[in-house]
């Protein structure tokens, strides 16, 4: 059955490493994925190598990196939500949770994935997910899509226990890897390749797989 | 962004004397500084959007530049300056990126707001 999967990240580019593949394979299964990103990453710190961007061009440049890396992945439906980057846990908790159950009742998402609140390093990456946690969590138990979220704080495995959930993505590295290269202001994608292709054992072991944590709500 | 040269950057600095002017100051180790190595403090402070007026200032050092501007009820104060835009006629961008090109602080001046 087709299902609506809705991505809720802070960041342009938050998608690329751990969540490009999964959206490429919902998409060719034929469900619909919405990605909605709350900032263009006002504030990262990376301008290119040599720097192309600067604090002032850098917004409109993650901007068109974010565009071209669905375009990648293959997702149509692209919401920018104008927050400010790095502002997300200072945000007014009404108005930030007012945008994400308007995007829930809008599209009625059977999945929602975003970061594991408290265990995604970033205080944007936690907030955010606090925020989608919040909201859903307010909903009646029956109406409450599944959550699935990312994790990578060094003590994720140790208090979450290992992640319930592994896509195999390794069908969908090419969709990947230019996801990653559309962010080309953020990272440098030659060098994770080298000279290896996406056929290359290691490649495949090292991006292959997404895993995420199912949240539990109880 | 291009490496900063000297003397462009003062004549800007000198250009902007005397006006009401936006300012955008920041300094940070990144957010996963202490992520990636825990022996790292994992700081970052930003002001946007201020406003400022200067009666002098300058630049000073041999790379990475420090710049002062002297304001009226107090100073802003930066070092680290590696990079400026030098395309940008209206604005004084500013930045310091450390070598592996990541922007460590910025100063940025303009007659409007960022």
């Amino acid at each position: 059955m087709q299902q609506h999967i809705l991505v809720i990240l802070p960041h342009p580019d938050d998608e690329a490493f751990g969540l490009a593949g999964t959206m490429a394979k919902y998409l060719k299964n034929g469900d619909k994925v919405t990605y909605a990103c709350l900032t263009l990453g006002e504030m990262g710190r990376n301008m290119g190598v040599p720097p192309f961007a600067n604090r002032v061009t850098l917004p409109e440049i993650r901007k068109k990196e974010l565009e071209e890396s669905c375009q990648a992945i293959g997702v149509t439906d692209l919401r920018m939500l104008g927050f400010h980057d790095k502002t997300i846990e200072f945000e007014d908790q009404d108005h930030l949770d007012s945008v994400i159950l308007s995007l829930i009742e809008e599209l009625s998402p059977s999945l929602v994935i975003t970061f594991y609140p408290g265990y995604s390093v970033h205080p944007d990456h936690d907030a955010c997910g606090e925020a989608v946690v919040r909201t859903i969590g307010r909903l009646p138990e029956e109406q409450r899509p599944i959550v699935h979220a990312m994790a990578f704080s060094k003590n994720t495995i140790q208090v979450l226990g290992e992640p319930d959930i592994h896509h195999d993505v390794r069908a969908f590295l090419g969709q990947k890897m230019a996801s990653i290269q559309a962010h080309r202001s953020q990272f440098q994608a030659a060098e994770l390749l080298g000279n290896k292709t996406l056929d290359d054992k290691e490649i495949q072991d090292r991006f292959g797989t997404e895993r995420f944590w199912t949240y539990r709500f109880d | 962004m291009q490496l900063i040269d000297q003397v462009q950057v003062q004549n800007r600095i000198n250009s902007l004397i005397g006006q009401e002017l936006y300012v955008h100051l920041e300094m940070t180790t990144g957010a996963y500084a202490s992520h990636l190595d825990s022996s790292k403090h994992p700081a970052a402070t930003f002001i946007s959007n201020a406003l400022i007026q200067y009666s002098q200032g300058s630049i000073a050092g041999n790379g990475p530049f420090r710049v002062g501007l002297k304001t009226l009820n107090g100073w802003i104060y930066s070092e680290g300056l590696t990079h400026w835009e030098n395309n940008d006629a209206e604005r004084l961008i500013m930045a310091g990126h450390d070598t592996q090109g990541k922007l460590v602080v910025a100063l940025q001046l303009s007659r409007e707001p960022f």
